[in-house]
């Protein structure tokens, strides 16, 4: 009983330590967003101002950045998306040679570390005689994003009850029909989330672009460079607004099938 | 094709359709036809092939050989969505990301029918489930979700309509009102259903025709009555009901009948009843037409008489009780007796005689397992 007692006050004061250990660099980025800072550097508190929230692009590169880590994410993940789409329905529907070699090389991106990946994959662009620069670090996210794509969609196939296909074609679908109609609807969800995780490991990734990136800046590799002489205050806005963001995003869909759950609840 | 609708059923024939799946053969030469407009069904225990011949008619499987005939054209390799076939499936497999509106308005849809939602509401109130159009299917309960199925399929106006198991999922009291409701449907539209069970009473109790199948072929096709009556094979006796079955060399006694002897006693079956004439052969009796007596019954031509033997088990089912008796050197018996009286009729180690008379037997084609030459 007492234990239960001690329980009940330590563990929700344990929680709040570590929620708040969790948050503090983030609440040290947002709140250094209003730091009214002098040139490059950001390290010290100088006053709070929203002059750099009304003006980020005012600092060379920032910007332009921030667009290159976009551009390459959407590409990335629109190509990642169908491709491991593709790959994971095959995968579960149909049975065919190096069908499970396949499926294991798939896993391989996941556990090789990204140094290795990221210096192996220059090699072999240099070998090749490819010009580093956007095409060669989307070929590498989209390598690397495929993965967790394949993952996520494959779980999501799985699920998905094979004769709800052929009622389909029972009642009249062709096979491009059914797919539209049946297969991806129940699929997007799982497409939906794998989307997303690829977008997000993407616009994060910072070694493997490292790596192949050329003279192309993207986001990560900006704040990189720039943390050497100090980082400037507009990479606190952008990485504070892409936080609040996503926080935004995830309340959102919470609340959104919360409401779904009630509203099927109500019938039974 | 299949483009139009089709006002009416069309006949089926399967020529020798034969089904290989790596490491077994699912059907072995299969020949069926069903005319148009007849309620059908194929009737077997779980693993005879019944599934496999409704997927190949529904073109979901190809047959390794033979051919599949629709309205007298061959469909043997025509797509699932260009055969103006319809399937109500086991599990019902609704659309769950679709309302109940607009799974029924699928294959309308698809097929660019005009006003494809009024005419998918009437085939809801068909089902009577105008009300639920705009829920989902998870909503719904099983019967629900399979009227939704059968309206589903049934708005296409099929010309022939595949029923895999439909009422399996449903409880007892559910099913028979769905057979019911099925019955009616059918003679309602005039389609062809052909209809996938195990089930024998709900076989016997919808179907014009029942063809039972097992291990891949047709044992034996026929009317309802005409299948209990007459049940050619030993599979078919013990599928379709239940049977008394004695096994013995055949003797010819009368100029129209056969008897077999076992431990002294006769049994007799009428040649015209009888589908091995000489040889070792099986002659059945249903339960419900042997009767058991406390005395032996004065012998006579036309009756069939076993005994004494001793009651070990009596099952009461409600409107009659089962009766297991053994007859040393015979067997097992079962007999039938109707609760008109007060129940039970005889105590449980009473002795006892049965009788039944020679023409209600039936004389087999083949001999039951572990009988065997």
């Amino acid at each position: 009983m007492k234990k239960l007692q001690l329980g009940r006050k330590v563990l929700p004061l344990y929680s709040l330590l570590a929620l708040v250990y969790l948050l503090i660099p983030i609440v040290y980025t947002i709140a250094f967003s209003f730091n009214n800072s002098k040139g490059r550097t950001n390290t010290t508190w100088q006053g709070f101002t929203f002059a750099k929230w009304g003006d980020v692009c005012s600092q060379a590169g920032i910007c332009e950045a921030f667009g290159n880590s976009l551009f390459i994410g959407a590409v990335s993940t629109v190509v990642a998306t169908i491709l491991g789409t593709a790959i994971a329905i095959a995968l579960v529907r149909y049975r065919f040679k190096f069908r499970s070699l396949v499926s294991l090389s798939l896993f391989l991106p996941m556990a090789t570390p990204e140094v290795v990946m990221g210096a192996g994959l220059a090699a072999l662009f240099f070998n090749m005689g490819t010009e580093q620069g956007f095409v060669t670090i989307i070929i590498s996210h989209v390598m690397f994003c495929l993965s967790f794509v394949v993952v996520t969609v494959k779980a999501r196939v799985q699920t998905l009850d094979p004769v709800l296909e052929e009622a389909g074609r029972d009642l009249y679908a062709n096979p491009a029909q059914v797919f539209w109609r049946i297969t991806f609807p129940l699929l997007l969800p799982g497409i939906v989330s794998a989307a997303l995780l690829s977008f997000a490991l993407s616009f994060d990734d910072f070694i493997i672009t490292y790596f192949n990136a050329g003279p192309v800046t993207t986001f990560p590799l900006l704040i990189y460079v720039a943390a050497s002489k100090g980082v400037p205050a507009e990479t606190n806005v952008i990485a504070s607004g892409v936080f609040l963001l996503a926080i935004f995003l995830v309340i959102g869909t919470q609340i959104a099938s919360n409401a779904r759950a009630k509203r099927h609840a109500k019938f039974h | 094709m299949a483009k139009e609708f089709v006002p009416a059923g069309a006949d089926l024939e399967l020529r020798g359709i034969r089904k290989e799946f790596p490491g077994f053969t699912a059907i072995e030469n299969l020949d069926l036809q069903i005319p148009a407009g007849e309620f059908f069904a194929l009737l077997g225990p779980s693993g005879c092939g019944k599934t496999t011949t409704l997927r190949i008619i529904a073109g979901l499987d190809e047959p390794t050989s033979g051919q599949v005939m629709l309205g007298g054209q061959d469909v043997t390799f025509t797509k699932p969505h260009e055969r103006p076939v319809n399937t109500v499936f086991q599990s019902y497999a609704l659309f769950p990301h679709m309302s109940i509106l607009e799974n029924v308005a699928f294959g309308l849809r698809l097929r660019k029918i005009e006003n494809p939602v009024p005419k998918a509401m009437d085939a809801l109130n068909l089902v009577e489930l105008g009300y639920a159009a705009e829920r989902r299917p998870q909503q719904l309960s099983g019967g629900q979700q399979q009227r939704v199925a059968l309206a589903r399929a049934l708005v296409n106006r099929p010309s022939l309509l595949l029923l895999d198991e439909p009422l399996g999922a449903l409880d007892l009291k559910l099913r028979r009102q769905m057979q019911i409701e099925l019955k009616a449907i059918q003679m309602e539209v005039g389609l062809t259903f052909l209809h996938v069970t195990h089930d024998q009473e709900e076989a016997m109790d919808m179907a014009d025709t029942v063809a039972v199948m097992h291990k891949g072929r047709i044992e034996q096709m026929g009317a309802p009555e005409a299948l209990y009556e007459r049940p050619k094979t030993a599979f078919v006796a013990k599928f379709l009901g239940q049977s008394n079955i004695f096994v013995g060399q055949s003797v010819e006694s009368s100029a129209n009948s056969l008897s077999i002897e076992i431990a002294g006693t006769k049994i007799s079956v009428p040649k015209n009843r009888a589908e091995k004439q000489s040889g070792k052969i099986a002659i059945g009796v249903r339960p419900e037409k042997a009767f058991f007596h406390h005395q032996a019954p004065a012998a006579s031509a036309d009756l069939n008489i076993l005994g004494p033997g001793e009651i070990k088990d009596i099952r009461f089912t409600g409107v009659s009780n089962q009766y297991l008796i053994e007859i040393p050197n015979v067997g097992d018996l079962i007999v039938f007796a109707q609760n008109v009286g007060m129940s039970p009729v005889a105590e449980l180690g009473q002795q006892v005689w049965v009788s039944f008379k020679v023409e209600h037997t039936f004389g087999l084609a083949d001999l039951p397992a572990g009988d065997e030459d």
